[in-house]
């Protein structure tokens, strides 16, 4: 089966309030950044996975997040997937 | 009368719950690793606070995937008492027994403290040894409190009567300046619909025994206690 590397990115939803964010905007602030309107902190994370196909693969990955890497109540997400290059 | 009280590793108010329930209430308790999927001899289900499998990715998330607590929602759906504190309760949302999440507190900061809540509910197994609007003090000790639902999901709590604890002034009054964590609509604790699952922020265990300064957390096992007798 051939093997896909997926970068998925969750984030939170546009209603909930990110304090971390918030006080990364002022650190920039503080720096001299005026011009940072707004900052949000999400999560980055990589899987690699075997599947038969690259619509078995985005089918899994929906399930991977939707129940455990992002909480639907208040994040969002999105992934690119790509073949992962066989080693030489 | 039997308490169970589940362990993940990462835990660390456990011992807490089962000193109150097999040392204060004099009642038969097992600690349940998280591995254990039998709960057959369990009435109450305790799921104590701490940082379970270290909290990694989000408070709750990978406990929620544990043997014990899938038991846990079969004993919940059978109708059975369910207790979660503080990391417990995020477990609970996670694992859908309760609605909304928990997120950041507002300040970002980690608060431990005492504070006061109004006690919404007193027709609950949970909730039967307190007076209505009586206000209680417990202790909190949290990084990720704050509670979050959608427009819709809080306007059902309300219209349910879902919320069982408020972060309130002395005199009741659910103020903006008693809510340290910003949750929505001071929430510290909520039900199911069905009222035998109650999530709480605030830790009754650490305020059940004179020793530690205060008892008002008490009458949360208690309440559970009286359910199981007269049942």
């Amino acid at each position: 089966m051939p093997t896909y590397q997926a970068q998925i990115y969750v984030t939170l939803r546009p209603s909930v309030l990110d304090p971390a964010g918030t006080a990364v905007r002022s650190g920039l602030t503080h720096m001299g950044y005026s011009n940072v309107e707004q900052v949000r902190i999400g999560k980055y994370v990589e899987v690699t996975l075997t599947a038969e196909d690259e619509a078995s693969a985005r089918q899994q990955l929906d399930r991977i997040c939707d129940q455990l890497l992002a909480n639907p109540v208040i994040e969002n997400y999105r992934f690119d997937l790509k073949a992962a290059v066989p080693a030489a | 009368m039997k308490f169970g009280v589940i362990v993940f590793p990462g835990s660390n108010c456990d011992r807490d719950v089962v000193y109150v329930t097999r040392e204060v209430l004099q009642q038969p308790t097992r600690m349940i690793w998280h591995e254990d999927s039998d709960l057959s001899d369990i009435d109450v289900v305790v799921v104590p606070g701490g940082f379970s499998y270290g909290d990694y990715l989000r408070c709750g998330a990978i406990a929620r995937f544990s043997p014990a607590m899938q038991a846990t929602v079969e004993h919940a759906n059978q109708g059975k008492p369910v207790l979660g504190i503080c990391n417990g309760f995020q477990i609970l949302t996670e694992v859908g027994l309760l609605p909304g999440a928990l997120v950041r507190n507002r300040d970002l900061n980690f608060i431990c403290d005492r504070v006061l809540l109004r006690v919404e509910r007193t027709d609950l197994p949970w909730t039967s040894q307190y007076q209505p609007g009586q206000v209680i003090t417990l202790p909190i000790a949290h990084g990720e409190g704050c509670y979050y639902a959608d427009e819709t999901t809080l306007a059902e709590l309300e219209a349910n009567r879902q919320i069982v604890l408020r972060y309130s002034d002395a005199d009741g009054t659910a103020s903006e300046a008693s809510n340290l964590n910003g949750s929505l609509h001071n929430i510290a604790g909520i039900c199911n619909q069905q009222g035998n699952v109650i999530g709480m922020m605030p830790h009754p265990e650490r305020a059940a025994d004179a020793l530690l300064g205060g008892t008002d957390g008490l009458g949360i096992f208690e309440s559970a206690l009286r359910v199981a007798v007269t049942a």
